[in-house]
């Protein structure tokens, strides 16, 4: 019986093996990713970013089809071009860096769309917008699994001073330059695991494997290490658990795994350990000193 | 004596506009010098191009054989993120950036010295404490033990003591004196006028040209703190290209006048 609802699932069919595999993977690199961007303030531009890549990915998808490199490559050229226009009008126009992203991305957006519906189906329209994790071939399998491995690798390597940048970036201009490579390596992690959640998840819900992990995070830990293995195990519950649903329900997966997500976030939103509401109408006597 | 800093003729402003203007003069190695001056008279800009946040719009700083990065900088309003899940032991350690860099680890020795810090500042028993539930004091604590641990030859301090009780101002300071008797060298921006008198032995009076700069008995003067104060604070929208290109040449940490105004007879200083 619990073989049936929780196993069998994964031994019985190959494409939900590879739809865990690629959940798992993908859960993996976004976790911490999404850490990094709720702690720099950042959680809204993922999900900016996330829009953004859709033109390059549907201009891709023009060219040669449902090509995994065709998507990829397009989707990285167009968020790279999206996040330097915006940067651009920052610096140079009285637009703030947020107005800025904001109307790049929606325009994006739009060309996307415009650019899909002109040639391909609706079918196709709804693979980029929602993505298709039970639909994983092996490329796309891969490449996703090569994101996380990257992500946990260069992560590694600018952890320290990506931490130093964001809780006291006045302090790191003054002992090292090393602040501004690690931001911008961290940006380039951004949407190198945005193209992955495109994949899997299509450019609506890429950022939710994200931030939803990240705020659950922040409701039960204090310090950024607990907060980043909370993050990344909720990741992996929430894309078992959602494929799960998805298979009995029959419910799209995508969904399915971010709806897991949010219910994880509201049990950690009434009931976390720091600062959840629970625990704040109901906070108990103080205590002596 | 060697000069640990070492200014020519510096500008250093904003969008063209100056905010320290052609400001002459060295920093003795081993030197404690108060920069005092009005709101908006420079000081934290002269910091700021101290540590090399700022670059100068024309002259230059001489560091000697020091780099920038090598300088421990408390700037006044300092950008912490406050609400960062980090706790005081972390944020302390940073400190030891310049030996252990991004990837260096933390052996024995560098705990030992760590845990030095931390109770140098008196703040054992908050190493576990998340730096969101430090007061303004014991944030001030924190950040003066980070200073230890850089071990800096050069300190430059933008107004620590602001904000801060007397108990606390008082601890912090005695880690200055203990910096001054190590014979380094240590900018302090101050207010309190009376503190500066009794505690520091050279002064710099600055409104963002500089005023008087020696002994303090003979900086702090009425006419010398007068003449800061008449001098204009706000950026002139329209100012004129500067025409003073070349500066009056002066003796290093020579007294100054600004153009225009003589030094007064009686505040010529005698310098130690």
């Amino acid at each position: 019986m619990l073989n049936d609802i929780f196993i069998a699932p994964f031994t019985e069919f190959e494409f939900m093996r590879r739809a865990l595999a690629g959940a798992l993977a993908l859960a993996l690199g976004a976790g911490p990713i999404g850490v990094f961007l709720m702690l720099r303030r950042m959680s809204l531009v993922g999900d900016a970013m996330a829009h953004a890549i859709l033109p390059g990915a549907a201009v891709g998808f023009l060219l040669s089809g449902l090509s995994l490199f065709a998507m990829t490559a397009g989707g990285l050229i167009a968020g790279f071009v999206v996040a330097l226009l915006t940067g651009l009008v920052a610096r140079t126009t009285e637009l703030k860096e947020d107005a800025a992203l904001a109307t790049f991305y929606l325009l994006s957006l739009a060309v996307g769309v415009t650019i899909i519906s002109l040639k391909g189906t609706n079918i196709d329209l709804l693979h980029v917008l929602f993505g298709n994790v039970l639909a994983l071939d092996d490329q796309t399998l891969l490449l996703i699994a090569a994101n996380a491995t990257i992500t946990l690798i260069v992560l590694a390597l600018i952890y320290r001073p990506l931490v130093i940048e964001c809780v006291d970036p006045g302090f790191m201009r003054t002992v090292s330059s090393a602040g501004g490579p690690a931001h911008l390596a961290f940006l380039v992690l951004v949407v190198v695991n945005l193209v992955s959640g495109f994949h899997a998840l299509g450019t609506l819900l890429a950022v939710g494997i994200m931030m939803l992990p990240a705020a659950i995070g922040r409701f039960w830990a204090r310090d950024t290490t607990l907060m980043i293995l909370i993050a990344t195990a909720s990741g992996v519950v929430a894309g078992y658990a959602g494929l799960l649903l998805s298979f009995h329900s029959g419910v799209a997966s995508g969904p399915a795994i971010i709806l897991i997500a949010g219910a994880l976030y509201l049990g950690s939103l009434l009931f976390g350990r720091v600062g959840g509401l629970v625990r704040q109408a109901f906070p108990g006597r103080h205590l002596e000193a | 004596m060697t000069a640990a800093l070492q200014f020519r003729n510096l500008t250093l402003g904003y969008d063209r506009h100056p905010a320290v203007h052609h400001l002459d003069g060295a920093v003795e190695s081993g030197a404690l010098v108060a920069v005092v001056g009005p709101n908006g008279a420079g000081k934290s800009t002269l910091f700021k191009g101290i540590v090399g946040v700022l670059k100068p719009l024309a002259g230059r700083i001489e560091r000697g054989d020091l780099n920038p990065q090598n300088i421990a900088y408390l700037p006044q309003a300092a950008e912490i993120d406050r609400t960062f899940p980090i706790n005081v032991y972390d944020m302390v350690a940073m400190g030891l950036w310049r030996r252990t860099g991004s990837f260096g680890g933390i052996d024995r020795a560098a705990r030992a010295s760590i845990e030095r810090a931390i109770a140098a500042v008196g703040l054992t028993g908050f190493e576990d404490r998340a730096i969101s539930t430090l007061s303004g004091g014991q944030m001030q604590r924190m950040l003066f033990a980070r200073l230890l641990l850089q071990d800096a030859r050069v300190i430059v301090l933008d107004e620590p003591f602001n904000a801060v009780d007397a108990k606390t101002s008082a601890d912090l300071f005695d880690l200055v004196r203990r910096w001054h008797g190590e014979r380094r060298t240590v900018l302090t921006a101050m207010h309190d006028l009376d503190f500066v008198r009794a505690n520091f032995p050279e002064t710099l009076l600055l409104a963002r040209e500089p005023v008087a700069w020696g002994r303090t008995a003979s900086v702090l003067t009425p006419e010398n703190l007068l003449t800061a104060r008449r001098m204009c604070e706000a950026f002139d929208q329209h100012a004129e290209l500067c025409a003073d290109e070349q500066a009056p040449s002066l003796p290093p940490s020579g007294e100054v006048a600004p153009a225009g105004h003589p030094v007064h007879e009686h505040s010529v200083p005698t310098r130690d």
